[in-house]
Formats: C-alpha cells, structure tokens, sequence
C-alpha cells in the first residue's frame, strides 16, 4: 500500500523529520486560502500515485495569487497518466543549495533490509543507480538488530554528505529506518532531501509503502488504506469480492487460477496475437460464488470482447469446478461476451462433459482456448 | 532417487487441526507420505486421522522422530511457527502459508543463515518425490515418477506444464515449489544444485516469474557449475511495471528490474532453452533427454 505524499509526510513529521509547511486542498478556493497561511513562494502539488508528476505537469512553482489560481485550476481536474487529480498539497517552496536522497528498503536477494544514502538527489534514483551504482551508498542491517546509529553515520560519511550537515542525515536515515521496521514498510524514502544554504535539511517529498500482508498489525496505516488507494470502478470491486485484480488495457478479459498460471495465460494472449484485459486470479476451489463473481469483474470492463477461463483443477476435481461455473453462468441474464472454458488436471474430461455448452464454448488445451478467444476479440472467426 | 524428501521422510503437521491442516494430513496420508505428528499449541493429545497431536513441535519430533514439518499456520503466526520448527531442529521446513508480513520473513531468513534446517516456502505448494511422499497441497495425481526435476515459484503453472509432460510420459524424480513470496527459504540456485547431486535427475524444468533477480543468478550458476541440462519457462511478460500479478513476489519494479525478458535472456545466455508457451517447454523437455 503506497501512501499519497501528503500522508506519507504527516507520518514522518510526527516522527521529527523535518518538512515544508503544508496544507491539503481540493478546490481553488481552499489553495488560496492554504497559500495565505503557507506564504509565497510555494509548490502546488498533485495527490496521485504516480511517477514522473512534475514533468506531466502535476507541480507548479507559484509567487503570488493569481499565480496559485492559475496552477490549481490546471492542477485540480487534470488526468495524470489515468488518474484524475482531485487533490493538491500547498507547500511552502524550499530555497536549497543541495539535493541529497535517503531510503530504505528491502533487499530481496538478500533477505536483508537496507539502507541508502546518495548526494545526487532530486532525480530518479532508479536511473542513477544504473549509470553510476558507486554514487548510491548501501547499507546493509540485521533486521534481528535493527539499525545502530553508527552504520547510519557511515552511511552518510561515505556518501560524502557534508560534515557540518552529516549527523542530522545520519539521524534522518536512523529515523527512516525505525519508522520502516515499526510500521511494516517495504519502503521508506525522502527523494529529495533538500540542504538549505544556512545548513538545515528538510525532506521535500515523502515515499512510504506499506506492506499489504502486515496491515493487519498496522491498525493506524490500515485506516489509511481507503484515502491511499487511487482505485478505479473496476479495482474497487475487485477489492469487495477480494481478488487478485491488475486491470490492463486490452480486449481480452482473463480469468484463472494460480498467479503464476493466470499470468501465463496473458502472456499467451499477447503471444498468440491478443491484447489481456486484465489479470484475474480466482485462487482454489472455484466455487460458484468465486467464479459469478469473477465474470462479473470481466463483463463490467467495457473493453472485453471475449473471456479466457483456465482452470488447472488439482485437489478440486474437474468436475466439481465444472458445476461451480455452470451454477455461476445461470445466474446471469445473458452471457455478454463469449466466453472460452478450458480445464485441466483430475477429472478434467468429466469436468468438460458437465460444462454447458449452450452458454460457453470449451476447449481441450490452455493454447487452443487462448487462440480461440483471441480470434472472437479480433473478429477474425464467427462466433 | 529424489531430493530433500522420500518414503522415509517422517513428517509433523504445524496446524494441523485447522481446516487446511486437517484437509491436507489427509491428503498426505493417502498418498503414502509418512505423516507421524501433528503439533498445535493447546491442542496435544488429540488425534486427526489416527495422528497424534502435540503441543509443540520440539515435542512431536522427540515423541516421533521426525525430521521434517508442513506449515499450515495462519500468516499472523506463520513466522514464529517456522522459528519453531528451526528450533526443534528438523531438517526441512516446507511452509504453504500465503501471506506471511516480509519482515517475518526477513528475520526468519537470519536465523535460516545460521542453522541446517533448510525452508521451502513460503507461499509454496510443497514438494513431492512421485511415488514416495509429498509435502504440501501439491495434488499427488498429476505427477509422475521419472528423470525430470522441476522447481517452480508456481503452484499451478507446476501442474501444468507437469502435465504437458505426463502427457508425452515424462515424469519427475522430485518436483518443487520454492514459493511465490520475495523472501524464500530455498532459490533456484538451492534447488539446481540438489537436482545436479541427483543421479537419476537427467534434465531439470525450472519455471521462474517476474520480480526479483533470482532467476538471473541461477542462469549464471547454471552456465559455470552445472552438467545436468536445464529447459525454462519464464511467466508475466505482459506485466506492467508496479504491479503486484497475484503472488508478493511477482512485481517488475517501476524502475524497470525484474522483468521477464531480462530472465529469459539470462537463461539464453547460459545455454537454456526457454519455451514461449507451456508446451513449448515440454518440446525442450524431450530434447533435452
């Protein structure tokens, strides 16, 4: 769970990480207004979850007034890459003279959470760690240990932040580091950290993500978990019947189960031709209930065309989830889009006697209901 | 021949008499997997299918003599029950649970580096040596023994391309799954190099997905220490940057690692056919042998 920028700094402010002074606006009047008790110059910043904001033009620089009306009126209601922007944060601008960034997360090879320490802030840390891996300084923790304040003062030594201004960093890293073991982070980050030129740091932007598996423990990040979410129709309703949902922008809705399996079968979408709509996992079982509802996801996405439906039946019988899908199917009025079944594993032949071929049509292997489906969403086969 | 688990395997339940615990003992059992304990905190003394329950696991391996232990514990409590299994000691771990927080995880991983237990999992199917025993959910009926050894980060993806392979009468030695979280017990290259020691393993299936660079380190081991040849199959091409597709571990970050082309053409490099489609793998497969 990615937290917006303005609650990700409410987070390490209580902290005591230094940040700019801020308010939260959705309307041009309440910029105006945040703006008089921010002061000039300040930065108007939209709340989405997206990379790359200031470059599409979701952050202004604005001196006065009528400057800040201009901004939030392009700001509020702009699409940035899919997501409508529906919020600003008003925030005073920072007069810096140096950039630095600090982070931490997990390193996965590794096993071992770890820290980050660059002078080349400001920038896409993710591009400056492929050209140039030495500017970025990592350090390693013991997560049985937690972080000693001296591998955060090496951290910032060897990055060769300044001496006057290294403590205050390492204390940052140290605080970012807390902050990411007691809340279930997967990462904490300040990009950029900015230096002014009477020696104080202050972190400019804020990046916090939250572990979806340890919300459960996370009862104060957990309630902010609806404000955090850009979700459109489609992923709000994924979440209610609690799938496994990506929406993509084909025509070719998808539906499976397994991660790994449903993943396959986009892939074999786009492989034989086909453009995968989404990612659906239905997970064990499929019940009756678990696959109207998954039919309900596709058919409500108005760029499907056609379904591909692949069950791999293991310890649920292939002819159990063949009732399963044939219970689901009578339940709507019509079946919108066609709909291709395959099923495979124990009992997969009973499992496609059983199947009601006047709603859907079946086919025997994973490739053959792929191509088949593929070619009702291109047009190319009567149906 | 097999790796890590056989009709000797002598196995504790951890949750066994919850619903998946109790459902898949079960299971265990009628495939032949020697199934001699449960443990569940509170609940020793009772039985589940004929198996004795104890209190904790320390207690079951003593009791029992048992080496080994399937995790069917709630994701809340996941991570101390496997610190309790390293700590009776067994030999193998095999953690099914979903979902378990990654700091858990990451600890766990601290404490794997300093004893012999070795996990599988989590976020796993199990492992299960045909004919001998399975440990997991994995269903028995769909594998069959023979030369090949498959590990996978997959549950049913594993299924599937096995069952290309029944198709055309190619069974396995041992199939794994490692685990579809971003912190396992066991990687690719832990598993190759259990499949290289076997002699009756003669080629290995490895099925690898987005997220991480585990599959980009087993192709450089693949390339420098292995003999026995190795067909790949690599899922999520069409995954956008940032998304989680279903298992923890299965993100392309945004910054663009771990994606699948990036496996492939490390698995290419190192001599390893890839297929583009399950039953492609199979045709690699056959090659192969």
């Amino acid at each position: 769970m990615k937290l917006h920028e303005y609650q990700a700094k409410g987070v390490f402010a209580d902290a005591g990480i230094p940040t700019p002074d801020s308010q939260l606006a959705s309307s041009v009047d309440e910029v105006l207004a945040a703006a008089e008790d921010v002061g000039y110059p300040l930065a108007i910043k939209a709340q989405v979850q997206v990379g790359g904001r200031g470059k599409a033009g979701g952050i202004e620089l604005v001196e006065n007034d009528e400057e800040a009306r201009e901004a939030a009126e392009s700001i509020l209601g702009m699409d940035l890459k899919g997501y409508t922007v529906d919020r600003v944060l008003v925030e005073a601008a920072v007069d810096f003279v140096n950039e630095l960034y600090v982070g931490v997360t997990m390193d996965r090879g590794k096993g071992k959470p770890v820290a980050m320490v660059s002078t080349r802030g400001g920038v896409n840390i993710e591009e400056v760690a492929a050209e140039d891996p030495d500017a970025i300084v990592r350090e390693h923790v013991d997560p049985a240990f937690g972080m000693h304040p001296y591998q955060a003062r090496k951290a910032a030594f060897e990055a060769g932040v300044d001496r006057e201004i290294a403590t205050d960093v390492a204390s940052i890293v140290k605080t970012l580091y807390d902050l990411w073991d007691e809340t279930d982070a997967s990462e904490t980050e300040i990009n950029p950290l900015m230096v002014t030129a009477d020696g104080d740091v202050i972190a400019a932007d804020a990046v916090m993500n939250i572990d979806e598996d340890a919300l459960f423990r996370q009862p104060d990040l957990a309630e902010m978990e609806e404000e955090a979410a850009d979700l459109d129709e489609l992923e709000r309703k994924a979440n209610d019947y609690d799938f496994d949902y990506v929406r993509l922008d084909g025509d070719v809705g998808v539906i499976g189960n397994g991660a790994g399996l449903v993943m396959t079968t986009l892939d074999l979408v786009d492989y034989y031709g086909g453009s995968p709509a989404n990612f659906l996992d239905i997970g064990g079982g499929a019940q009756a209930e678990r696959v109207r509802n998954a039919l309900d996801m596709v058919f409500s996405d108005p760029n499907v065309d056609a379904v591909v439906f692949n069950i791999f039946g293991g310890i649920t019988r292939g002819d159990e989830v063949a009732r399963g899908i044939n219970e689901a199917l009578r339940e709507f009025d019509e079946i919108e889009v066609p709909v291709v079944v395959r099923l495979a594993g124990t009992n997969a032949e009973e499992g496609m006697e059983i199947l009601d071929t006047d709603l859907i049509e079946v086919e025997a292997t994973l490739e053959e209901a792929v191509q088949r489906t593929v070619d009702i969403a291109n047009g190319v086969t009567d149906q | 021949m097999s790796v890590l688990v056989d009709d000797d395997t002598r196995v504790i339940v951890q949750g066994m008499t919850g619903g998946e615990g109790r459902f898949h003992s079960e299971l265990m059992l009628d495939y032949g997997t020697d199934v001699v304990a449960g443990a569940v905190p509170g609940r020793g003394g009772e039985t589940v299918h004929g198996v004795p329950v104890y209190d904790t696991v320390k207690e079951a391996a003593r009791e029992e003599d048992a080496d080994a232990s399937v995790v069917f514990v709630p994701p809340a409590f996941a991570g101390d029950a496997i610190f309790e299994a390293l700590d009776a000691p067994l030999d193998l771990v095999v953690a099914i649970t979903e979902g378990i927080p990654t700091q858990d995880m990451s600890r766990v991983a601290k404490r794997l580096s300093e004893v012999d237990t070795r996990l599988i999992g989590p976020n796993s199917p199990g492992i299960i040596t045909p004919g001998g025993a399975k440990l997991g959910i994995l269903p028995g009926d769909v594998f069959s023994a023979g030369e090949v050894g498959f590990v996978s980060r997959s549950g049913t993806l594993t299924y599937q391309i096995v069952d290309n392979l029944t198709r055309r009468g190619i069974g396995q030695t041992t199939a794994m799954g490692i685990g579809g979280d971003p912190i396992i017990g066991t990687s690719f290259i832990d598993a190759l190099e259990l499949f290289e020691k076997d002699p009756d393993t003669e080629a290995v299936v490895m099925c690898g997905e987005i997220g991480g660079e585990d599959e980009e380190r087993a192709a450089r081991y693949i390339g420098e220490h292995m003999d026995t040849p190795v067909a790949g199959f690599i899922a999520g091409r069409t995954a956008p940057p940032g998304k989680r597709m279903g298992h923890a571990g299965a993100i392309v970050s945004s910054g663009g690692t771990g994606t699948a082309q990036s496996k492939i053409d490390a698995l290419n490099d190192a001599g390893v056919p890839v297929g583009d489609t399950p039953e492609e793998v199979a045709d690699h497969v056959e090659d192969l042998l």
